[in-house]
């Protein structure tokens, strides 16, 4: 029996005076779900950045739908990203990414 | 639903960053701001910062953050200031002061910023006095993201979970404000309240902490500095003048 796994898309909207790339806000998000809810907490949430365009400094997050709080807290908790000050807001929520994409066309 | 950040520390001596930080917030989706502010600024400098919040669309709220050393400093300042701003807060550095400022109907926000267990001072008779005086729990969230670079971050954590659940037993108002002195610092008011998962804030507490809660207070607030307020409860409607 296959096990329909409920998703949701995130978008995200990095600021950053530095350059950044998908690689190192990857890593930021990753070590925030690590650090405020260990590895249980990251092995349940299915993290994966879909995409991040490094012109806009806007990307796409999926997330297991049962771990979005969790995961929205620890995309808000971000301070740094690599060695620079950032701050990483959600724009929108949504459950597909052609829904995500006709709300922000991201 | 209209946001509000009742503590943004916009640097009053510098215009230009003073905007960017303004229209920041006003780009994140606030509608009225809170400016802490030198009892000793001149009207000048205050209307500036009205201006320049008015042309993105912002309320602007004057506050004022008290750090008296003894419960007879805070009763001067309050004397002194009260009638000056609108909103005033007390930073509760000490028990005799936390405990004077928790049973002043004067005093709006009751702040603790140490992260030291032993100098937070919100326990049940203090959120006894703060619920008849309907004076707020403020929560710096500033403090609480500059925590998570350090250890002292699993602390206030803990202390702030415990003291969020003596304000809810005792009906203490919850305001939920930035803090921040720079844009990077800000965030989103519901990305604020996924943050307060942390402690254990259910969302429509935490959205009404920086919704309903900080507007209400500056709701009172100036309509007992209105000409028309006489007392708690007793307004002027209709003078002779009038008609």
């Amino acid at each position: 029996m296959t096990r329909i796994v409920r998703r949701r898309y995130l978008a995200l909207k990095v600021d950053c005076e530095e350059p950044l790339d998908s690689r190192v806000v990857s890593e930021a998000v990753w070590n925030a779900v690590l650090r405020l809810f260990g590895e249980v907490g990251a092995s349940q949430a299915g993290l994966y950045l879909v995409k991040f365009d490094e012109k806009t400094h806007i990307g796409v997050l999926r997330c297991s739908h049962k771990t979005l709080p969790m995961v929205r807290a620890s995309v808000a908790s971000i301070t740094r990203i690599g060695n620079a000050k950032a701050a990483v807001h959600v724009l929108r929520v949504a459950g597909t990414l052609k829904a995500l994409s006709r709300k922000v066309g991201a | 639903m209209k946001f509000t950040d009742l503590h943004l520390c916009v640097p009053w001596d510098n215009l230009e960053q003073a905007k960017r930080l303004v229209a920041k917030s006003a780009e994140l989706g606030y509608n009225q701001i809170g400016v802490p502010l030198p009892h000793s600024l001149n009207a000048e400098a205050v209307d500036q910062l009205r201006q320049i919040s008015g042309e993105v669309g912002l309320d602007f709220v004057t506050r004022l953050d008290l750090a008296p050393r003894s419960p007879d400093e805070l009763l001067i300042g309050l004397r002194r200031f009260r009638r000056k701003f609108e909103v005033v807060s007390v930073l509760c550095n000490s028990k005799p002061v936390a405990r004077q400022a928790a049973k002043d109907r004067r005093v709006d926000l009751l702040c603790f910023r140490s992260f030291d267990p032993s100098k937070r001072f919100f326990d049940r008779a203090e959120a006894e006095l703060a619920s008849a005086s309907s004076a707020a729990f403020e929560i710096d969230m500033a403090q609480v993201l500059s925590s998570f670079e350090g250890r002292s971050g699993v602390g206030l954590l803990s202390r702030l979970r415990r003291e969020l659940a003596t304000a809810k037993s005792s009906g203490v108002p919850l305001v939920i404000s930035s803090g921040a002195s720079e844009p990077l610092l800000l965030r989103k008011p519901k990305d604020y309240a996924a943050l307060t998962l942390l402690f254990e804030l259910d969302e429509p507490r935490a959205l009404e902490a920086l919704s309903e809660n900080p507007s209400a207070i500056v709701k009172r607030s100036r309509s007992k500095q209105s000409a028309w307020y006489v007392a708690p409860g007793v307004r002027l409607v209709k003078t002779r003048r009038d008609g």
